[in-house]
Formats: structure tokens, C-alpha cells, sequence
């Protein structure tokens, strides 16, 4: 799996140890280019990650300290006012934040098992070989190519509880036609999972495609010598062999999940009432919208310290286990 | 994010997880960060040696960035009176630029911090103050005395209300309120001859409808325009959603309560399909799936080019007094323009040419704000002229800084919960009622008192 194109962390370390212990004799050669070389070869990376990155995330830390309205002329250095609030049962903040973490929580654990089975699937049928399977695996990646607000757009249409097509569709059925859609819960998480999940599962399927070819030929063939069934073929050679892949379209299927925005600003409007106004929604309204920024960016830390603490987690699932 | 960026290799900023997300809200705020407190409290007003503001501008060439919301069938018409004004004025550009208006406020005040903002632009009367506090927007006293505008031209609210300390911020354009539309073929069918003007008429206008046929008379919205209705409704009912000098919420008093419950029953009693998202009320009304829809004068012109039979009138009084909401689209001159002499002569000149053709704005279904101009016959024979009629009952909501957050967060969320039946209207207004008043006094602690 080293020579898949997407390199999982743990990969990463292992090249980079093999570049300083393989090559023995060139190391004085290295040595003799001076300590900068390194630094000037990471430099143009360094400076987009210190402005884009590091720079953004001390300020939002600092910001984080104030009662920070950037269009006006005081900003009160508040201390920890800010995430004491967010921790404060008694506060405003407090429901609108947590309701919003929470909502946050329920998309994530609701779409990413699907985001992560489905595309598996998909990618497992798109890889037999059938008449027209360019064209079936273009169809189920299509989607994914559209920007979030044409998709919301179209869909918020496609969804609406009284003049959608959805319902009339599945009035002419016999199927119930009052399904409110964007408007009620949990319908509306039902619209949202799905939408995300037509429009992003071609994404998944691609990653799991390409770490399906690289599955070597011959490991199949020694299972199948083996007498092994199909189902003991995916368990004992595709899965293992898909291992460090899938670390990495969860990894990333998490963050996706746990940053979701456009589609219930778009679709629902957070609605009903604020039940799909997510975490990015929350911290969106608050910094720009009511200029709030010195709490948004209280809760912009304290989402990613959830993310973090998850990441470590997911990570440790992963971890590539010896002996 | 899948709002952003395409999904490229994070694996190695995994640890870092939520970068992209602080990053987006960092950055934005970084942007911000170019105005020194010092810089930003002594801005505003005239710059030196522009001189008195003569109507005239004979400097060099400007050009100026002028915002607005107009995104319906008002559009239209503000971009043929913006054509015009080019045409007579050799040396000014104006580059007009359509932003809907839920962005609007969003926008102007972040743009005009980092300096790629409007030089002028029109903003509704109720967030001049807002902006006027953010320092985003400059005093136009000397526009209004060589226009020589006078407050017995105007409405009493719709002049007061474009001042804030003092000073006069937004100089009036229009007046717009809620109206009732109503499909023609489907009052002719039901045998309405009048459009109902009491809740009696109304009630019974919605039997008949039933009666002939239509079953979901009207449908009720659950967001957007729903706080205007249910604001409506409260004036009606004597109440109102502030104190006057919006320095207390008054969201969870027996009127309001009163009026939303009446909202709901619209969808309890059956007139109204239950759940109805943004938008679809008045999709359906065009589809002539609804009889009635309650909305602004500005889709007159949207509706006059859909080639169906509808009528308007003004919106029934429910509750015991005549009120509707109203707001007023008011010019503004930003902080950026006032930076630069020949850009604030210029803008002023645009400004001043911008009133003295309100008559023509009447085009665009709006009310011109100026008496004179009204007397002079500007709306004879408009759709909109029985709504103008009724000038002296239009509400405004007090212009005071802040309060439109108030209720965009704690009021619509409440309406909309009530409308949908997830709350009972007092719960849901109990809370907007805790919510607003938490608000307010944080708008208290950033404006000052």
C-alpha cells in the first residue's frame, strides 16, 4: 500500500526515516549544503502554513480573550468571559452553542457510516468489469462536481413539503406525501444525510477505487486457491488491504461531516426553529453576521478540541498493530 | 468543509483538525484588523477642504461603488435610474452592485473595514443606527440642508428614524409596507366581491374560498415574511415588539402571545398547509395554489410579470387598530467615500439627484417617501396607491443599534417554531423574550447607552 498516492501520516514518518538512514555515504554530502537547505526547501510551504495556519489560529486565540467587534473602536480584553459562557448552563450562548455542537454531533453520526459503506460498494461494483462502467462510475462521481449551493438549491426545491416533487411523487405512489422535509425533524436530518450522501459519495468511491486496483492480483488468486469464499476474500484480503485507505477517507469523511454548513444554510435555514443550525452555522452567525467574533472564535476552539480528541481516536483505531 | 475547499490530502494536518474551520473564521476576522481603534472613532464626517456641498461636482473623473438589495422587480428600475444619472453626469461612474439583503448587512460593514466597500448605497431605515455606531456609515446633515428636506415632508417615523446622535445618517428614498395579494379567479369563484378589511371579512373570505373548492386558502409561512405578518399583528393588537426607544424587548407580552396564536390557527383551523419552508407560500400563490399571501409591495412587479390575475389591498386589521409593517429603503454614504474629497462631493451629488427622482422609484411598486413627490401624482393610477393611502398606519421598528439582531435571532426562531406547532407560541416568545433581553444588553455593553 506505500504506493498509493495518498500517503497516510504513519507513511509519511516511515519515508522520511528511510531517506535519513538509507542512503550512508551521501550524508556528508547533505551536511555540506549547510543546515539552511532543509528550511529553504520547506519554506514556500511554511510560509502559506505560518499565514494561512498558524498565524489565523494564535490571532483566533487572541480574539478569543476579547469581546471583539472589529467594527468598533473598543474591544475589551475579556479574558476567559468567553468560553466561560460557552460552559455557563445559565448563558444564552450556552443553549444556542451546545444545540448546535449537538446537531453537529447527530449529522456526523449519521452520515459518515453511510459515506463510508456506500462508496465501498459503489467502488466495489465499479470495479467488475461490465459494459458501460466508465459511464456508471462518471454518473455516481457527477455530483460531487457541483458546488454546494446548486446542490442545496435544487434539492430545498426537490424537498419542499408542499410543492416538491419528492412528495408528489411519492403521493402518485401510495407512499405518504406530507413528509416535511425541511421543516420538521427528523425528517429534515433525513434530507440532509441523504442529499450529502448522493452528493459526495462519488468522492469516497474514487478514493476506494483506486486503493481496490492496488490490491495486488495475486492475493486473490492464492485465497481463491485456498478454497476461500467470495465473503472470505473481502474480509481477508480486501478489507486489510483497504486498511490504511480507510483511515484516511474517515479521517476525512469526520472532519467533512463535523464542518457541515452550506447544505442546512441553504436547505433548512437551520431549521426548524435552530434544530440544524450546525456548529460552522452557529460560529458563522455569531462571528459574522452579529460581528460576535471574540465568542465565535471561543467556539471555533472548542469544536476543534472536539475534533481533536476524536482524530486522536480515530487514529488509534487505525494504529498499525503489531506482532 | 464541503461548503470550501475541494478535499485534498488533510491526512497530515489531521491532528490539526478544525484548521480550516478556524482558518475561515480567523481569517474573515483578520481582515478586519487593519483599523486602529484611534483610526476608526475619528472617522466619518467631511474630509478637510471639501468645501460647501453645492449640488455640483466639477472635480476629475470618479467613480463610485454603489450597493443595494433591489434583487426583485425593483431591480430593474434603480438600474435605469442609475443609467440615467451616468448619462447626465460626464465625470461620475456609478457602478452599481446587487447584494440580496439577508447578506447585505453582513457584508457592507466587513467590506468597508478592509476598504473594498460602496462608497454609496441604500439601506433599510431600521439598521442606519447600527451602522452609524459601527462607524460605517458618515453624517449626510449637509446633503439634507441643501436638498432642503424637511421633516414635514415625511412621515414623522421615517424622517426621525434616519438620524442617530444627532445626526442625520440616511436620506429617504422610499416607503414600503406589507400588503394582502389575492388571486382574482379564485374571489370571483368563491363569490368575494371585496377584499376583506376585518377579521370578520377575512375569516369569512377564507370559508368561501374552502367552500369553492380551494382548500388551503392561506398558506402560512413559517420564516421570512412571517415576522413582518406577525409584527403586523402585534401593532394591530396594541402591543409592540420594543419599547419605543428600543431599549427593552416586549416579545412575550399577552399581545404578541395573542398574535402569533392567531398565526398558528391559521394552520390549525386548516386554512394553511402545515409546515410551509421559506419561499413556498408565495411560489404557491403564483401557482394559484394559495387565494391569499400576505407580502411586501415589492413583489408587485414580480407578480405583474407573471401573467396571473391577482389583486392587492391593504392588509386586514385583525386586531382593533389599523397598522401594517413598513420600512424605508434610506441612502447612505460609507466611511470610505467621506476618506477621499472628490468621491464625498461626488457621492453627495448622486445622493440628492437619487431623491429629487424618488417619483420615478415609484416604478419600482415603491412608495416615494417625500409628501411633495407623492402629491405631485407620482403613484396615480400604481398598484401600490391604496397602500400608500394608508401611510399614517405603517409601523416602523425603531432604529437602534443592534436591535435588528435581536430579531433576526431570538424573534424569528420563536415565529417560526410557533408556526411550525414544535412550540406553543407563549413557550416559544417566552424564550425570544429571555433571548432579546440578554441581547439588548449586550448591544448596550458594545454601543454604548
Amino acid at each position: 500500500m506505500r504506493t498509493t498516492p495518498v500517503v497516510a501520516p504513519g507513511d509519511a514518518v516511515s519515508t522520511a526515516d528511510a531517506v535519513d538512514r538509507g542512503p550512508r555515504t551521501p550524508r556528508r554530502g547533505v551536511a555540506k549544503h549547510g543546515k539552511a537547505t532543509p528550511w529553504l526547501f520547506l519554506s514556500p510551504y511554511l510560509l502559506l502554513f505560518g499565514a494561512f495556519v498558524i498565524l489565523p489560529i494564535v490571532l483566533g486565540g487572541w480574539i478569543s480573550l476579547h469581546r471583539w467587534d472589529y467594527t468598533l473602536p473598543g474591544r475589551p480584553f475579556v479574558g476567559l468571559d468567553n468560553y466561560q459562557a460557552l460552559f455557563d448552563p445559565g448563558s444564552t450562548i450556552y443553549q444556542t452553542f451546545w444545540s448546535s455542537m449537538r446537531a453537529t454531533g447527530i449529522f456526523t453520526v449519521a452520515s459518515v457510516p453511510l459515506l463510508l459503506v456506500l462508496p465501498l460498494l459503489v467502488a466495489l461494483v465499479m470495479n467488475q468489469r461490465f459494459p458501460g462502467r466508465n459511464l456508471f462510475r462518471a454518473v455516481y462521481f457527477a455530483p460531487y462536481v457541483l458546488g454546494v449551493a446548486v446542490v442545496a438549491v435544487v434539492w430545498r426545491y426537490l424537498l419542499d413539503a408542499n410543492i416538491g416533487l419528492i412528495n408528489y411523487y411519492a403521493g402518485l405512489l401510495g407512499l405518504p406525501d406530507g413528509t416535511a422535509w425541511t421543516t420538521s425533524t427528523p425528517a429534515a436530518w433525513v434530507a440532509l444525510v441523504g442529499v450529502t450522501v448522493w452528493w459526495t459519495l462519488g468522492y469516497n468511491s474514487v478514493i476506494y477505487l483506486a486503493a481496490l486496483q492496488d490490491i495486488p492480483r495475486e492475493l486473490y488468486e492464492a485465497a481463491r486457491v485456498d478454497g476461500a469464499s467470495a465473503w472470505q476474500q473481502f474480509v481477508n484480503v480486501t478489507l486489510p488491504g483497504l486498511r490504511p485507505v480507510l483511515a484516511f477517507v474517515t479521517m476525512i469523511t469526520i472532519i467533512a461531516s463535523a464542518n457541515m454548513f452550506g447544505q442546512s444554510y441553504l436547505i433548512t435555514q437551520g431549521g426548524p426553529g435552530r434544530e440544524t443550525r450546525t456548529a460552522i452555522y452557529q460560529i458563522a452567525e455569531t462571528g459574522l453576521r452579529n460581528f460576535q467574533m471574540g465568542s465565535a472564535a471561543a467556539m471555533s476552539y472548542v469544536l476543534t478540541l472536539a475534533l481533536m480528541v476524536l482524530s486522536v481516536g480515530i487514529f488509534w483505531l487505525f494504529r498499525e498493530r503489531k506482532g | 468543509m464541503r461548503t470550501t475547499a475541494p478535499r485534498r490530502d488533510r491526512t497530515r494536518r489531521g491532528l490539526a483538525a478544525g484548521a480550516a474551520t478556524l482558518t475561515a473564521v480567523l481569517a474573515l476576522a483578520a481582515c478586519g484588523g487593519g483599523t486602529t481603534p484611534e483610526e476608526a472613532a475619528q472617522g466619518g464626517g467631511a474630509p478637510e477642504g471639501a468645501g460647501e456641498f453645492t449640488g455640483e461636482y466639477d472635480g476629475p473623473a470618479v467613480e463610485l461603488s454603489y450597493w443595494n438589495g433591489f434583487t426583485g422587480g425593483d431591480g430593474p428600475f434603480m438600474q435605469s435610474l442609475v443609467d440615467e444619472f451616468n448619462a447626465e453626469h460626464e465625470n461620475i461612474t456609478i457602478t452599481p452592485n446587487t447584494i440580496q439583503w439577508a447578506d447585505f448587512y453582513q457584508r457592507v460593514p466587513a467590506a468597508v473595514n478592509a476598504g473594498e466597500g460602496p462608497d454609496v448605497g441604500v439601506m433599510h431605515v431600521d439598521q442606519l443606527s447600527t451602522n452609524a455606531a459601527r462607524n460605517v456609515i458618515v453624517p449626510l446633515d449637509e446633503v439634507a440642508e441643501a436638498l432642503e428636506l424637511t421633516e414635514d415632508d415625511f412621515t414623522a417615523e421615517v424622517w426621525e428614524a434616519g438620524t442617530y446622535d444627532d445626526q442625520r445618517y440616511g436620506i429617504p428614498l422610499d416607503v414600503h409596507s406589507l400588503a394582502m395579494y389575492y388571486n382574482v379567479e379564485h374571489f370571483e369563484a368563491a363569490g368575494i366581491t371585496e377584499p376583506p378589511t376585518d377579521e370578520a371579512s377575512f375569516m369569512a373570505a377564507l370559508d368561501a374560498l374552502q367552500e369553492a373548492g380551494y382548500e388551503d386558502p392561506f398558506w402560512m409561512p413559517s420564516l421570512w415574511p412571517s415576522h413582518l405578518m406577525f409584527l403586523t399583528l402585534l401593532w394591530q393588537n396594541g402591543g409592540a415588539p420594543y419599547g419605543a426607544d428600543g431599549s427593552e424587548a416586549t416579545l412575550s407580552s399577552p399581545e404578541a402571545v395573542e398574535a402569533l396564536e392567531w398565526q398558528r390557527m391559521i394552520v390549525d383551523e386548516g386554512y394553511s398547509p402545515s409546515d410551509v419552508a421559506i419561499d413556498s407560500q408565495y411560489v404557491a400563490f403564483k401557482n394559484g395554489e394559495t387565494s391569499i399571501t400576505w407580502d411586501g409591495i415589492w413583489q408587485i412587479n414580480d407578480l405583474e410579470g407573471s401573467g396571473m390575475e391577482w389583486g392587492i389591498a391593504p392588509v386586514p386589521t385583525i386586531f382593533d387598530e389599523a397598522a401594517v409593517w413598513a420600512s424605508s429603503h434610506q441612502f447612505f454614504m460609507t466611511r470610505q467615500a467621506s476618506e477621499d474629497e472628490n468621491k464625498y462631493a461626488a457621492a453627495q451629488v448622486f445622493i440628492a439627484w437619487m431623491s429629487e427622482h424618488s417619483a420615478e422609484w415609484a416604478g419600482a411598486a415603491m412608495i416615494p417617501a417625500r409628501q411633495s413627490v407623492r402629491d405631485e401624482g407620482g403613484l396615480e393610477g400604481t398598484f401600490q396607491e391604496p397602500i400608500a393611502e394608508l401611510i399614517e398606519d405603517m409601523r416602523f421598528l425603531p432604529s437602534v443599534p443592534g436591535l435588528g439582531t435581536v430579531t433576526a435571532d431570538a424573534l424569528e426562531p420563536a415565529i417560526a417554531e410557533a408556526v411550525l406547532g414544535s412550540l406553543e407560541p407563549g413557550a416559544a416568545l417566552e424564550r425570544a423574550q429571555t433571548q432579546g433581553a440578554e441581547l439588548i444588553e449586550q448591544n448596550r455593553e458594545s454601543f454604548g447607552g
